[in-house]
């Protein structure tokens, strides 16, 4: 995908150390005033010109949030969250569709550039009219695009390609207004309002995200991507994402967040759903670089997010691939629920904290169906002051016979200032169920070390090339120019670690 | 009109508040320390006892456990058929009944001190911390102490725990002391018949280079519940070694806290648990590795049989300070009914980054194809399962370097699947 493939390049071209998208782009914002209350849920829900039911279903959702308080079971450490400190809605400003690129806002299209995103797709990702239905390069793999520009989808790419296939892509504040027959029947089938604090949040005041609906038996002409970024001062950004792939239908979805350089604490809590009938497959692919705060701890996202997919076909599989190099602090479990039989759930995770960030992230798979199979593999990097751990719950129903799972946690601990942990919870119901959990943790051996100096390379490129070798199980199930991208991140979130 | 509370919450609200009035009750007639044990029922008071919110305490409600009612214990006196249960080993016999030391059963000790008639508290427990050991503090009335002088081996000692079934419940304290170089084999037995509460309380302190073996075979009566907190504290090269045989009680708990303190400390906390009918059983495990070199060993083995839970937490903890720590963990579970549950939870917390750390767990039934190799060999299908069984508890079992008890282990584990552990299938 060029965008990821540009953002490369951005990346190499960068050489001094700190956040290489710490910009912001000065354009002009419509925002919400401060705070949270029903009257800017109304404004949110008004703005986007949504149905009375989905406005019942926010303020259902914010009642719920208000009886709640916030989780303290995870190791993490934050000065508590005020949560009427924050703009709840963030748009740039509309201007009439600009004829060509020339028209647009500069600043908009300078946010495009650094984030990597081609020509093209910025002049459609910009509105400019007729470039949406341009060809793409043949020998380019295709990716269709929608950016989350703090909290609107700004466009769409490859929408017409897609609507031949017959797959749905868009903002999911557009299929409110054009598909909400589906959005009604799926919104919250998977993560219910009251399933936490941040997804009843989420569920109150989320204002954009992307709406992924895949036919019957249909594969996805390209791979489906969305980048986020969180551009506006004190803004918290809560889209919502809602993925369904109907029987036999095959769908790969890429997630790529940055954020710019913030010395305030940003939060972000999203919501993502998936779907998955009989026989489809969704593979859900992040690269999560959220501004991580400076090296003594300031600033950086507060990235609490809730994604769950649930496989409720015969045969169907969900798939979850995360690069988490990025937040201040990351509270994320993505998890699947295996109802159908012969379901698979996947969880892929590589997550690397470095200077004060923590991450508290794993998976849940939950075994219902029967002959259900579940795959974790963890790999935890933790260095400077960080504390990674990995929170994961395996749980086998009384009725999941013949179901399996087998998880494999590793730590690596780069420095003796950080700290590695391992929280799993295994549970079985059920005798002819085979679980299988290992974990260990350990530092970078000396000899692998030396190894790779005496080669010539220096002592950051030598730790770098370690950790993708310790890497290498999660970083073979990203989509080959992901798998790339994270890479050149893990070695560059390490910068400075050693030595 | 206003409706009484109710739930567990309640219940365990209600069983903390009759605790604490038993303890103003009888407060001055209770033997011991009266400042250590105040505090302790100040906090009784104040906290009450594990509730279901309490991740510690997440796969253990103990709501049946505040719902039964235990009357204080009074001189008692065992039936010859539970005396029969005790190990025939050589060892010194300290007996104690419903909770109290008794003289005429025990023998006198040949070059070490035990003291009782009083709670033996120490120094380590943490009764602000672990809410059943504050309710031990409050309640305690008896208890061992055991000194083990320098450089002094006392051999075996048996610490047995008779219960009469006369609904009584009861909080032994002991406390075992081992200066450096010294050795102990304690043999530490708790069995009973019918209905009651076991709430001990061990501590012990492991000076530079002493050993303690602990060896707890844990029998209790099918309507009782075992509530035990260890905690041991372990000096450089000392070694605190233990293995503990889980078979009884409606619902117990065994919850140990090691902490290896001193360089070259080692901690082993080997467990089976044997479990069937609508028995819960929870062996929780907390290893702090707070010194450079240190080595803990935990092989738990579940046996689950009838509509049981088995339920293992461990968690090993690495400071910052602890370099070179090896910590190995090891969790696994058998499933032989359609209805028993694992749950497990193996924890790791490390802050230092020179360690070798590794836990490890399975859920699962006999292997089809093990069984199948016997059976083809022409064994039969109950003794196929047995041999299975017991080469399963074998990796747990075997670190036991003492003969007699392990003997006795093995006895025990025999009559167990003897008495049913191949029935419900």
């Amino acid at each position: 995908m060029p965008a990821v493939a540009e953002t490369l390049d951005t990346v190499q071209a960068a050489t001094e150390g700190g956040y290489k998208w710490g910009f912001s782009t000065d354009i002009e914002m419509e925002m919400a005033p401060k705070g949270l209350n029903e009257d800017i849920i109304r404004l949110i829900s008004a703005r986007k010109n949504e149905p009375q039911w989905l406005l019942d279903w926010r303020l259902a959702a914010y009642a719920v949030w208000l009886k709640m308080t916030e989780p303290e079971w995870a190791m993490l450490n934050h000065p508590p969250i005020d949560y009427q400190d924050l703009h709840y809605y963030a748009a740039p400003k509309k201007k009439a569709g600009p004829k060509s690129l020339d028209e647009v806002d500069p600043e908009l299209l300078r946010t495009y550039e650094k984030l990597g995103i081609p020509l093209r797709e910025r002049a459609i990702l910009a509105g400019v009219e007729g470039a949406d239905g341009a060809p793409a390069d043949g020998d380019r793999p295709q990716v269709a695009m929608d950016a989350v520009f703090d909290s609107v989808s700004v466009a769409t790419t490859f929408k017409s390609t897609l609507a031949k296939a017959g797959v749905i892509f868009c903002p999911i504040s557009e299929a409110v207004q054009e598909h909400p027959e589906l959005v009604r029947k799926y919104l919250g089938s998977v993560v219910p309002t009251n399933d936490n604090y941040f997804a009843a949040l989420n569920s109150a005041v989320f204002t954009d995200g992307s709406f992924v609906y895949i036919p019957k038996g249909v594969r996805c002409p390209m791979e489906l991507s969305t980048y986020f970024r969180i551009n506006a001062r004190n803004t918290g950004q809560f889209e919502r994402t809602l993925i369904i792939a109907e029987e036999g239908s095959f769908v790969s979805y890429l997630e790529g967040c940055t954020a710019p350089q913030r010395d305030e604490n940003q939060l972000h809590a999203a919501v993502v759903e998936l779907v998955a009938f009989d026989d489809a497959q969704i593979k859900y692919s992040t690269v999560q670089n959220w501004y991580p705060g400076d090296s003594e701890g300031k600033g950086g996202i507060y990235n609490f997010v809730t994604k769950r997919g649930h496989c409720r076909g015969a045969r169907s599989k969900i798939s979850w691939t995360q690069v988490e190099t990025g937040s201040a602090i990351t509270w994320k479990y993505p998890s699947c629920v295996l109802q159908g039989d012969d379901s698979v759930g996947e969880f892929y995770s590589v997550a690397l904290t470095n200077n004060y960030q923590q991450a508290d992230t794993g998976t849940k798979m939950i075994h219902i169906g029967k002959r259900t199979k579940s795959t974790i593999v963890s790999k935890g990097i933790s260095a400077g002051h960080s504390n990674n751990t990995y929170r994961g719950l395996v749980r086998i129903d009384r009725r999941a016979d013949g179901a399996r799972n087998f998880t494999q946690c590793d730590s690596l601990l780069i420095g003796d200032q950080c700290g590695a942990h391992t929280v799993p919870y295994i549970e079985s119901r059920n005798p002819t169920a085979k679980l299988e959990h290992e974990a260990t943790t350990s530092k970078i051996a000396e000899d692998q070390l030396f190894y790779c100096r005496q080669r010539g390379l220096s002592e950051e490129d030598a730790v770098g090339l370690i950790v993708n070798g310790f890497c290498k199980d999660v970083l073979k199930e990203l989509p080959m120019e992901f798998a790339v991208e994270a890479q050149k991140l893990l070695a560059i979130s390490l910068e400075g670690s050693v030595g | 009109m206003s409706i009484a509370p109710s739930g567990p919450l309640a219940a365990l609200k209600a069983a903390a508040d009759a605790y604490v009035a038993d303890y103003q009750a009888r407060k001055t007639t209770l033997p011991g320390d009266s400042h250590v044990r105040a505090e302790s029922a100040a906090l009784v008071a104040a906290n009450g006892l594990p509730g279901p919110r309490e991740e510690a305490w997440r796969y253990t409600p103990l709501r049946p456990f505040a719902e039964a009612q235990f009357k204080p214990t009074a001189k008692a006196e065992p039936s010859a058929a539970l005396l029969a249960r005790l190990p025939q080993v050589e060892a010194t016999r300290l007996v104690f009944v419903d909770g109290r030391f008794h003289s005429e059963l025990s023998g006198v000790p040949a070059g070490f001190r035990v003291t009782t008639g009083e709670p033996a508290y120490g120094t380590l427990a943490r009764p602000a911390a672990e809410k059943l050991v504050a309710l031990n503090t409050m309640l305690a009335e008896d208890g061992a102490a055991i000194h083990v002088p320098a450089n002094t081996d006392a051999g075996t000692v048996l610490l047995a725990s008779l219960a009469t079934g006369a609904a009584v419940g009861f909080h032994p304290r002991h406390h075992i002391v081992l200066e450096p170089g010294a050795k102990l084999t304690l043999l530490d037995v708790t069995i009973g018949e019918g209905e009651y509460l076991n709430n001990p309380v061990l501590t012990f302190e492991v000076a530079a280079g002493a050993t303690v073996t602990h060896l707890r075979t844990q029998d209790e009566g099918a309507g009782a519940f075992h509530l035990s907190t260890v905690y041991a504290e372990v000096a450089e090269g000392g070694t605190y070694d233990s293995f503990a045989l889980i078979l009884g009680a409606k619902l117990a708990r065994m919850e140990v806290h090691a902490r290896l303190a001193g360089p070259n400390a080692a901690a082993h906390l080997n467990a089976a648990q044997l479990l069937g009918a609508s028995q819960h059983a929870d062996f929780t495990t907390i290893v702090r590795h707070d010194a450079p070199n240190t080595a803990s060993r935990q092989t738990v083995k579940n046996v689950l049989t009838g509509r049981s839970r088995g339920v293992f937490q461990g968690k090993i903890e690495v400071a910052r300070i602890a370099q070179k720590t090896d910590g190995y963990q090891m969790n696994q579970a058998l499933l032989l009914s359609a209805n028993a549950e694992m749950d497990s939870k193996p924890q790791l917390e490390i802050y230092a980054d020179d360690v070798k750390c590794s836990h490890g767990a399975t859920v699962g039934a006999l292997d089809a194809d093990q069984l199948f190799y016997l059976r083809s060999r022409g064994v039969p299908e109950a003794e196929a399962r047995a041999i299975l069984v017991r080469a399963f508890l074998s990796e747990a079992l075997d670190p036991i370097s003492h003969e007699g008890a392990r003997a006795a282990m093995e006895a025990a584990i025999a009559a167990w699947w003897a008495k049913g552990g191949t029935v419900q299938t």
